[in-house]
């Protein structure tokens, strides 16, 4: 199972800086590898991370292989208000995977 | 008196060990010392700041994705008998509580030592009536996480006049010359722990953390797949897992590490 | 951390990647000449002809790698942030990968802090560089020359 661990405050400011943490369950495989048979073992990265605040981009991340196996992301973001924070990890499979939280701005 | 003396210990059975091992120390030179207590550590402390703190936070350890997982197995219902472990054991964080600070465990219907991994599998096959779980499979391996990290924070502890012969076994393995490079463990993990080989510390070869994430596996291991990492690094021939050698040496180095606090899942290079 | 020493006065204090030139002193040729080659047309592909000076940038990797395959990364830059003056992106490079791009952060007034922590392979002794593109289409860079060695027992028997 794919799974995401993501840490966000769940409250803010209006107009302070928070740290957002994620981390992603995911083989990052590069491409180069070889298996026992000599085989290469075929690309399967996640190559594109994004955070949307109430639907506007605040944050995109393009990832090659050098990222490393169970991919670990932080990043700062302006609390500008409350609403939903969405993330989304886009595999070279095309599928995404999405982790929702909500923030209060005071 | 004894060499192996620990406080929380006082069978007539180790004792029994320390006086053996004593002899042993006299008669037989080419033992390696033991640490003393007072310079055990973890394998943590000779980590870098930065995987110290990848193991500390939750959050960045990617050791919790398998406890996650094992949690939801944990509540899972399997085999004909349609059975989840929740089913018998209820809430882990309560039952498991210390349960794999405490093995590998003598167990009397096999007069001998299981490790956790095997426990496991003996409640899947005989309780769930379910098939066992393959060795380092990510099912296995989840639920021993997340039955271990209810062990987080608390003491290793080994006992038992039982365990005796099995603890004397792994100590000789432990010690055992082996492979290509005619090494022992001892010589590496007793004799030279602290010193750098090939750009990474030597550590004193304790399982605080296990099973571990190693960031040279790019995922989740248990002990066995360790050890057998290391014979393989000495070249010499790997125990299968499962091995009596390889629970023999388990019970070994969990006694060897009494006091010590689990830290599973460990981050480890 | 091993950073690289201080450029004197007589030397050029940035990086020229116009087309065909010679590189720059910033990049120490490979010996087999390859790979930093790709990684020079990687920087030219996100910088074009621009030209990228030393500054403002801070790559942070650990002085002593434990292992290739997870090196934890920070790089930060300083700018007000503003919508008149922000980092709109940070690009990551390396030398001696199999490819040279890590990474692209994409930014903008409402990042806040311009710094990003990750968790990056690096399959040799290198060297690391960031490039942040500023708003107003200003290019500053940091480099950090890291030790990779093998694991002391590798996990598959030797050839």
């Amino acid at each position: 199972m794919t799974r995401a661990l993501v840490n966000i405050p769940k409250q803010a400011k209006r107009g302070e800086t928070i740290e957002i943490k994620t981390l992603l369950s995911h083989p990052m495989e590069t491409g180069y590898r070889r298996d026992t048979m000599g085989r290469a073992v075929p690309r399967d990265i996640i190559n594109r991370f994004v955070c949307t605040y109430n639907g506007v981009e605040v944050f995109r991340a393009d990832l090659f292989p050098a990222i490393a196996a169970n991919p670990f992301l932080t990043f700062y973001t302006v609390a500008t208000e409350s609403g939903e924070l969405k993330l989304s990890w886009t595999g070279d499979d095309g599928e995404t995977r999405t982790e929702t939280a909500t923030i209060t701005v005071a | 008196m004894s060499l192996f003396g620990a406080p929380r210990v006082r069978t007539r059975g180790i004792m029994a060990l320390a006086v053996v091992a004593t002899a042993a120390g006299a008669t037989a030179p080419i033992m390696s010392a033991e640490i003393p207590p007072g310079e055990r550590r973890s394998g943590y402390e000779f980590m870098s700041p930065e995987t110290r703190a990848m193991q500390d936070d939750d959050s960045a350890n990617p050791g919790t994705f398998w406890v996650l997982d094992g949690e939801t197995l944990w509540s899972q219902k399997a085999g004909e008998a349609n059975r989840a472990c929740a089913d018998c054991h209820g809430d882990a964080r309560d039952s498991m509580k210390g349960v794999a600070a405490r093995y590998p465990a003598f167990y009397a219907a096999r007069s001998r030592p299981i490790d956790l991994e095997q426990r496991i599998n003996i409640c899947r096959t005989e309780k769930q009536k379910a098939p066992a779980l393959a060795a380092e499979s990510k099912e296995l391996l989840a639920l021993t996480a997340f039955v271990g990290r209810q062990s987080r924070g608390m003491p290793i502890t080994i006992s038992g006049d039982r365990l005796i012969e099995f603890l004397e076994a792994g100590r000789s393995l432990f010690h055992r010359r082996q492979g290509q490079l005619n090494l022992s463990c001892s010589q590496c993990h007793d004799d030279n722990w602290g010193k750098v080989l090939a750009g990474n510390t030597i550590p004193q070869a304790h399982p605080t953390g296990y099973p571990i994430y190693r960031l040279e596996w790019q995922g989740l291991g248990s002990l066995q797949r360790r050890l057998r990492n290391c014979m393989i690094g000495m070249r010499a021939e790997p125990y299968e897992f499962g091995a009596p050698e390889q629970v023999a040496l388990e019970l070994y180095l969990m006694w060897r590490a009494r006091g010590l606090k689990m830290e599973t899942p460990g981050v480890r290079p | 951390m091993t950073r690289l020493p201080p450029m004197t006065a007589t030397r050029r204090q940035f990086l020229i990647v116009a087309g065909g030139a010679g590189l720059a002193p910033l990049l120490t040729p490979a010996p087999a000449g390859a790979t930093a080659d790709s990684m020079a047309a990687a920087i030219r592909e996100v910088v074009g002809e621009a030209t990228v000076s030393e500054g403002k940038v801070k790559l942070e990797l650990p002085p002593l790698i434990e292992n290739g395959n997870a090196v934890p990364l920070t790089v930060s830059v300083e700018s007000p942030m503003t919508d008149a003056d922000h980092v709109k992106a940070i690009h990551l490079f390396n030398e001696k990968n199999p490819q040279p791009n890590v990474a692209s952060f994409h930014l903008g007034p409402r990042a806040g802090r311009p710094k990003i922590s990750t968790r990056i392979r690096l399959a040799d002794s290198q060297k690391v560089i960031a490039i942040a593109q500023m708003s107003d289409g200003s290019f500053w860079s940091d480099s950090v020359d890291v030790v990779v060695t093998l694991a002391a027992c590798l996990e598959d028997s030797p050839p």
